[in-house]
């Protein structure tokens, strides 16, 4: 088993339409659910927008703490899921399925080191 | 030495031996190693030895025992090679379906879609093919150390995301095998153009896919139509190496055993009644390799097909393709209508057509506006031979 991090890019902006996100967290939310009955789901969540990030930084030996994104863009990390699966394939088709109810691109990224677990 | 060298060996069973390593040994890198080792040991041997009975086998068995020789050694200073169970880890899941050859599942590795097309394009001919990576740096005008890196980052991400070496269920086989056509197709294709030793290497994996999926008419399909194109390559360019496009050129040149190969193919495929593109493009070919000389050809027929190749997979390119029979059949005027709402300005193909269809007009002056731009846009100097000699034919005397 390997872990792999399923990353929603969501646009900056305006969020969509109370009825269209309550739509879309219905899909996302059976999603989740298939993930924990078939054993792949590790973690999940939605983030709060850039604004309310906090980046620190080291800097000769202290931390500076800025307000702020690390770095501005057209998209960011709207939320995470943390999956385990065999290989990417299976990977992919988690993140098949996390697209179409997001509505999103998804990020499939693996780990570094394979699940301990196995 | 009687019997097979080496080096056709080599070029038999390369792609079987690194397959069945990489089974083995669920590393890539360790598999390339040790199947070249094998080789290297062959080459010393075999000319004093002879070639043994049965060259495959000896070479996956020298190899298999190098590469244990290798691990052992290594096992306890490099702990890369703790890695080396990767892809046949014991909770993988189960094969569906029946067991295959092995070089199914390598050819589905290296054609993966989470990989980039030349990477798809590189690793295909390294591991299936046997190229060097020399070889594919030239026949893709990359730099040697380009598609080192290229092939180095395909197998890092192979071995990092978890890349399996399975072939895929059949729900997602239609997609996946789309995937690994396409990929023989663009190796087929940059053959054409340019370093023929990529067209060989395309139908040999052609006939490969077809040996082991018999029953997939889109790969028979695909390996006629190589085979069609493949059998006019002699009469294809001219003694300076200009292109000579299909009208004029000597049939007589035609390979005739290809063509007839890729006929029975054709027919083959198409009884199946499940149509798709490369079997489309290969019936027109075969309406082509059909036809005595360029004024008897079947134009009404490639009309259809193109019709109907244009229902499975609409784009721009196959339009003006269809515009060219439509010319043959209904005239250059309402073919040049055709053309003109294409929109494929960058497209030096649509230039040469537009030129003949405006030549046939009497439009000269616009006919040679028309060559002037493929010219600017071609990149193959056989084709631009071609294409000045016609616009010099053409051009009204100064």
């Amino acid at each position: 088993m390997k872990y792999y991090l399923l990353n929603v890019m969501q646009p900056v902006g305006e969020p969509p339409a109370p009825e269209v996100l309550a739509e879309i967290e219905k899909n996302v939310d059976a999603v989740d659910r298939d993930m924990r009955e078939a054993g792949a789901w590790v973690f999940a969540g939605g983030l709060h927008g850039p604004d309310s990030s906090t980046v620190l930084r080291p800097r000769d030996g202290d931390v500076l703490v800025t307000d702020g994104p690390y770095a501005e863009g057209k998209e960011m990390l709207g939320g995470i899921s943390l999956i385990k699966a065999p290989d990417l394939d299976a990977a992919l088709e988690w993140g098949r399925r996390l697209a179409l109810a997001t509505t999103l691109p998804i990020e499939v990224r693996p780990f570094v080191d394979e699940a301990g677990d196995r | 030495m009687s019997g097979p060298d080496v080096e056709t060996v080599f070029r038999a069973e390369y792609g079987r031996a690194v397959a069945v390593l990489v089974r083995l040994l669920g590393d890539i890198d360790l598999a390339e190693e040790a199947v070249q080792d094998a080789f290297t040991t062959a080459l010393e041997r075999w000319p004093r030895t002879g070639v043994p009975p049965s060259p495959a086998g000896w070479i996956i068995t020298t190899a298999r025992n190098r590469a244990i020789d290798r691990l052992r050694r290594e096992a306890t200073r490099d702990g890369r090679h703790a890695q080396a169970a990767l892809l046949h880890a014991p909770d993988a899941p189960p094969e569906e379906g029946p067991v295959r050859d092995e070089r199914l599942r390598l050819i589905f590795t290296c054609c993966h879609p989470a990989l980039a097309v030349p990477a798809r394009v590189a690793l295909t001919l390294r591991l299936l093919g046997g190229l060097t990576t020399a070889q594919i740096a030239r026949a893709f005008l990359v730099p040697e150390p380009t598609m080192a890196q290229r092939l180095v980052r395909a197998k890092a991400k192979i071995r990092d995301a978890g890349i399996p070496y399975r072939v895929p269920r059949d729900a997602d086989l239609p997609d996946r095998l789309g995937t690994v056509l396409a990929v023989v197709y663009l190796i087929f294709n940059q053959g054409f153009e340019g370093e023929s030793g990529l067209c060989e290497e395309a139908v040999r994996l052609g006939r490969l896919l077809a040996e082991l999926m018999p029953d997939e008419p889109e790969v028979t399909g695909l390996l006629a139509l190589m085979l069609l194109v493949e059998s006019r390559r002699a009469a294809r360019r001219d003694e300076h190496g200009a292109l000579v496009p299909l009208p004029e050129q000597d049939r007589r040149s035609w390979d005739r055993s290809l063509i007839a190969e890729g006929q029975t193919l054709v027919r083959r495929c198409l009884r199946r009644g499940r149509p798709g593109a490369y079997q489309i493009q290969a019936a027109i070919q075969a309406v082509h390799s059909d036809a005595p000389s360029p004024a008897r050809t079947d134009w009404w027929q490639i009309l259809r097909l193109y019709d109907q190749l244009l229902a499975v997979a609409p784009s721009p390119v196959v339009a003006l393709n269809r515009a060219v029979a439509v010319a043959e059949t209904e005239g250059p005027a309402p073919a040049l209508a055709l053309v003109d709402s294409l929109g494929l300005d960058g497209y030096r193909v649509l230039h040469a057509v537009r030129a003949d269809l405006l030549r046939r007009l009497g439009r000269t002056d616009e006919a040679v506006r028309a060559y002037e731009r493929a010219v600017e846009l071609s990149e193959s100097p056989a084709e631009r031979a071609y294409l000045t000699r016609r616009c010099r034919d053409i051009a009204p005397a100064p």
